[in-house]
């Protein structure tokens, strides 16, 4: 039986001299296909007896076995070259710019109250809401501001028309009407104390200049329980002011004001950049709203505070006219939305 | 309330500079909101007398002065000035003097050497005109410095007050205040009782003794009304806002604002009988100082002679008894009216006074006779005449009820703790009245404070002189109870971050509008009026929001914008349907805008405009899915919107809002170039959300099926798709639209609809026979009720 062994070497080399895959397949018919050296040779284990067979097939199998690495070797190698190739072709500009979808974003009113509500929210507040058309009640009467009371000169209101010369109502002048529908409430629905929320939203007054806007928006605090005090109103807001400019040394300090809804009164300035700012009014609930919605003063008391929303915003963002607010220019409100800062 | 702080410090003089008494006056509820210098700011101007003036020899208009300065040496001046003249007092700059926009040096004019510059009053006070050099009186002293011989060394305060304080609505009253809180002495005017020359008096009747619970007045006869005002009253009614009038006049407002006592003084001789104290009859005329007439109402209060009403009292004398250069006899008149017979009346009339200003607020009824006599003694002074007795009426004698302060509720309140003591000795500053008694101090404020009637009144008044700035910052202790969190509840802020991921942008529009809008885009008739709008374009209440947002659009595309995807959460207003004490109702609404492009425009899509079908996917995710959209079967369109492309949005079954493109009429209107789809929602609707529920999985696996059918090319897909989901046909889990087709092979009238249908079952495993029993009874279904044919 001849050695054929020396079939490893050319085979190796027919291989490695293949480029493509059917060359590589025809190179292998010539060993190992049907009228291949080694199919013949395997062919010829027959005429042999039966003690010279096993070892002759052995080294048969050695070297069928080692054509068909050199085969598998080459096959991977040239499948290997074909796949680069194919993926070379395959290859994108990754710096071209991404699908795109329209960057949607809120108005930075919106997040400044969504900031608000969230910051109270972490202490207990609810929020509350009520209608911007107000009966005078609400928003004068029931605050403590009777008819022809010169307080009313301080808030220029816009009337709403009825028609009929009766029923006249207002938009309301600030937020501080929702105060009294959420404390009217509390009672008829027997809410446990203390009475905790913030009410925000839209409030008017007959006034448009550079810094005045006819509509703006406020938010309005107000905390009722037994044993609440001025000292912790100054607390709360300055708390919330600390955490919502994120920065700790801002302190706040009030300053004796008049509201006739509120007695102490204070208008509450924070520090910045070396001055006073001034962000809002606040006070104890006077005894007299306490009463008309039917809670004892005795027993009772409360804090209540109002912010402009847009001067938190301006500050929060270095706005500088009130005026962008309401302009809705795409190219300002944009620069609120995630990517575009 | 402007005042001079000269004059101020005539009555307290603390130890404050300027800035200091601005900051203690703001920090005591007084809030300075401008000081000033008076006048402009200048140096080195003296008092000059010119000696001689002698032609410059080389300019015709300009003549040479010798000028007395009140140095050894007279100075050398070139002047222009016309009325430059020798024995002329008048300011002059001397070298190294400071003026607005000049330095003085020594200088030659026109080859003539001079030393100074004489000076006109718009060198010295950039507001007034230029007419020649300043003519200063004889008797005044040469070189003193012009900053000090017209007090120009001063500085204006404007204080912003409330309306509770009154009480400093005068000098007097800022004094007392600056007093209380600085330490320093008051030195209130001394006010000498005039003794009467004679005994001519008016009789004075006060019918209203309830609206002028005290009635001052006294004749004086013989006065010289055109004497000359003193140049440190005009001052002092300068500096504070108020023009010289007559010297009667002024002294009148000159104690106003000394004292806070409004006065008035009637020409006695056009007095006809007694002087009536009442309210007007209804209609009754009056022609008042400002020469309108008006028609008062009978609960305006008067001041009347037998031939009606003279006076508006509180807010404004009339012509008829009005003083004129020819007056020889006047009365004058320092009265007490309450602030509920003035309040309001100055407003409805119009005519907002200094007088009504305070009396509304509050005057002091304990000096109404003083500040008679201090008017009186000042005519007295200055126009000469004689004085008569002085009638006073007093009728229900206004006081003050005593507040109780409890210490431990003083401490409670303001979370402070103060002592009796410290509580006391703020009581005395304040000049309060007070006895203590186991830690409870009974008050009697004094009758010009008219803002102390509670307790809480005095605790405000005690933390003011404590200092606000003293109270901590404090954080509450409180019961820790979480807040609830209902899960089936949406806040609104969810639906924001919806569109704001569908790549909407908020905007936030005025909730009053033009009621053209109103009108053309939402049909509303009975708008909601503004009485006093800002602007007519801004004058009815907004019963949708689709105007600001279009209004939004056009003013983004005049700045180049070429696409826009605009919402806006806010309320709509209508009448009210109930029966309410609010005549109106609100309806919190999220609408939408979408324009141009579907999709901004770039290199990986294919530009295509925004149409119906992107938007309805936005209010599908607002509404879960949950929403139907159907064309009103009674034929109701939306005035804004395109007939064909527009659809009621309803959940549950309730109307909740419509969507769809804006008719091409308004299109058109506000020159929109493409165009425009619109949505609008109520928000309640929208917060509620089904908890979720697991279900078991099965565990078998669907089987598919499509199915494509003809039907009559207007029925509504959503028709077919309720009718087959009414029909419960067994196994079949999932029919869905993903296909239509009309055109070749399809008659005209009818369209092919493709629909994939999922069967299946929880136990077992569908075979042929299974789906194709379901399949024959869907195309049952829809054979038998719409006549649909399966697509060969």
């Amino acid at each position: 039986m001849q050695n054929l062994e020396y079939l490893i070497p050319g085979a190796q080399a027919d291989f490695v001299s293949c480029t493509t895959i059917t060359d590589l397949e025809n190179a292998k018919a010539k060993y190992l296909g049907k009228s291949g050296a080694l199919t013949g040779a395997m062919k010829g284990l027959g005429k042999l007896s039966a003690e010279e067979r096993p070892a002759a097939g052995a080294a048969i199998n050695m070297v069928k076995q080692a054509i068909e690495e050199a085969l598998k070797h080459r096959r991977e190698a040239l499948l290997n070259v074909e796949q680069d190739k194919q993926l070379a072709s395959e290859s994108l500009d990754v710096t071209l710019p991404a699908r795109m979808h329209a960057q949607g974003g809120l108005h930075p009113v919106t997040m400044t109250l969504q900031r608000v509500e969230a910051l109270f929210h972490s202490i207990g507040f609810s929020v509350a809401t009520g209608p911007e058309i107000e009966t005078d009640f609400y928003n004068f009467t029931a605050l403590n501001i009777p008819e022809n009371h010169p307080a009313r000169a301080m808030h220029d209101t816009f009337y709403v028309d009825s028609g009929d010369g009766k029923h006249e109502q207002v938009l309301r002048t600030h937020t501080s009407p929702v105060q009294v529908h959420y404390m009217e409430d509390a009672i008829k629905n027997n809410t446990e104390f203390p009475l905790k929320i913030i009410a925000s939203g839209r409030v008017y007054r007959v006034d448009s200049d550079a810094t005045h806007s006819p509509m703006f928006h406020q938010v309005e605090g107000l905390w009722v329980d037994d044993h609440i005090s001025f000292a912790n109103l100054k607390g709360v807001v300055q708390d919330f002011l600390r955490r919502f400019f994120e920065r700790d040394d801002l302190t706040v300090r009030f300053r004796p004001s008049f509201f006739p809804f509120t007695e102490p009164s204070a208008e509450m300035d924070m520090s910045w950049n070396d001055g006073w700012l001034e962000i809002g009014g606040c006070g104890m609930v006077h005894p007299e709203v306490l009463k008309h919605v039917g809670i004892d003063s005795e027993q009772y008391r409360g804090f209540a505070f109002g912010l402009g929303i847009e001067r938190l915003t301006m500050l929060r963002y270095g706005v500088n006219d009130l005026r962008h607010f309401f302009n809705n220019d795409l190219r300002f409100l944009q620069q609120f939305t995630k990517w575009k800062n | 309330m402007q005042f001079s702080e000269n004059w101020l410090r005539q009555f307290v003089n603390p130890t404050l500079n300027t800035e200091e008494l601005s900051h203690a006056l703001t920090m005591a509820g007084l809030e300075v909101e401008n000081l000033q210098p008076v006048g402009t700011v200048f140096s080195k101007v003296v008092i000059g007398k010119i000696l001689s003036t002698e032609k410059h020899p080389d300019a015709d208009r300009l003549q040479v002065c010798k000028v007395d300065v009140g140095l050894p040496e007279p100075l050398q001046i070139v002047c222009g000035a016309n009325n430059a003249r020798a024995g002329l007092f008048s300011p002059c700059a001397l070298v190294g003097a400071e003026l607005p926009g000049m330095s003085i040096k020594a200088a030659k004019v026109r080859g003539v050497e001079s030393f100074g510059m004489m000076c006109s009053a718009k060198e010295l006070d950039a507001a007034a005109e230029p007419t020649g050099l300043l003519e200063l009186p004889d008797d005044v002293t040469i070189g003193q410095d012009i900053r000090e011989y017209l007090g120009l060394d001063d500085k204006l305060f404007t204080i912003k007050l409330t309306p509770n304080r009154s009480d400093c609505l005068s000098l007097l009253g800022i004094a007392r205040d600056v007093a209380a809180i600085t330490g320093a002495p008051l030195n209130t005017p001394d006010i000498q009782v005039i003794k009467p020359n004679h005994q001519a008096t008016k009789k004075v009747i006060v019918i209203a003794s309830e609206a002028c619970p005290r009635y001052c007045g006294r004749l004086i006869s013989g006065v010289n009304a055109q004497a000359k005002t003193p140049d440190w009253m005009l001052r002092c009614l300068n500096r504070s806002g108020i023009r010289s009038i007559s010297a009667i006049v002024d002294i009148t407002n000159y104690v106003l604002l000394e004292l806070g006592q409004p006065m008035h003084a009637f020409d006695a001789d056009k007095l006809q009988g007694d002087i009536i104290v009442r309210f007007a009859k209804a209609e009754e005329p009056i022609t008042l100082l400002n020469h309108l007439d008006f028609k008062l109402a009978a609960d305006d209060l008067v001041i009347a002679d037998d031939n009606g009403a003279i006076a508006l009292a509180g807010i404004m004398g009339g012509v008829s008894t009005s003083l004129s250069d020819n007056t020889t006899n006047i009365f004058l008149e320092s009265a007490f009216f309450t602030p509920d017979t003035i309040a309001g009346k100055a407003r409805r009339l119009g005519l907002i006074t200094d007088s009504s200003y305070r009396f509304e607020r509050g005057v002091d009824y304990g000096n109404t006779l003083q500040a008679l006599e201090r008017a009186s003694a000042l005519v007295l002074e200055i126009c000469g005449g004689s004085a008569g007795a002085v009638s006073e009426i007093i009728g229900i004698t206004p006081s003050r009820q005593a507040v109780d302060l409890r210490l431990a509720k003083l401490i409670s309140l303001l979370g402070i703790v103060l002592s009796n003591q410290q509580v006391a000795k703020i009581f005395t500053q304040l000049g309060f009245d007070y006895t203590e008694n186991n830690d409870v101090f009974t008050v009697m404020p004094p009758s010009y404070r008219f803002d102390i009637a509670i307790e809480e009144d005095l605790i405000e008044e005690i933390a003011r002189l404590h200092g606000y700035e003293h109270i901590p910052a404090v954080p509450p202790q409180a019961v820790l109870n979480m807040l609830s969190a209902p899960e089936s509840r949406l806040s609104e802020m969810t639906l924001r971050h919806q569109l704001v991921a569908d790549g909407y942008q908020e905007v936030i529009t005025y909730s009053f509008v033009d009621e053209n809008w109103e009108r053309d885009l939402l049909g509303n008739k009975n708008t909601i009026k503004l009485k006093n709008p800002i602007s007519s374009n801004l004058s009815v209440m907004r019963s949708g929001l689709w105007g600001g947002l279009i209004d939004t659009l056009v003013h983004n595309l005049n700045r180049k914008q070429s696409r826009a995807q605009l919402f806006e959460v806010g309320s709509s207003y209508s009448r009210a349907t109930s029966n309410t004490d609010n005549a109106y109702e609100e309806s919190q609404r999220i609408s939408g805008l979408f324009y141009g492009s579907f999709a901004p425009e770039q290199w990986t899509l294919a530009t295509r405009d925004v149409d119906f079908y992107d938007v309805k996917s936005t209010v599908d995710e607002l509404t879960q899915g949950r929403a139907e959209y159907l064309v009103a079967s009674d034929g109701a369109q939306h005035p804004a919107l395109h007939p064909g492309q527009s659809a009621k949005v309803f959940l549950k079954g309730k109307a909740i809002g419509w969507i769809g493109k804006l008719h091409p009429k308004w299109q058109q209107q506000y020159d929109l170039p493409k165009s425009t789809i619109l949505f609008e929602l109520e928000v309640a609707p929208l917060l509620n959300r089904k908890l979720p529920k697991h279900q078991e999985l099965s565990k078998t696996l669907p089987i598919r099926r499509d199915l494509a059918l003809i039907v009559n090319y207007d029925l509504p897909v959503q028709t077919l798709l309720n009718a087959i989901k009414m029909a419960e046909i067994p196994l079949i889990t999932e029919v869905s639209l993903f296909d239509i087709y009309k055109g070749k092979g399809i008659d005209s009238g009818k369209k092919s609809l493709a629909f994939l249908v999922l069967m299946q079952d929880t136990h077992k495993t569908l075979v042929d026979n299974d789906a194709d029993a379901a399949m024959a009874k869907l195309l049952d279904v829809v054979k038998i009720q719409f006549g649909a044919i399966l697509r060969a």
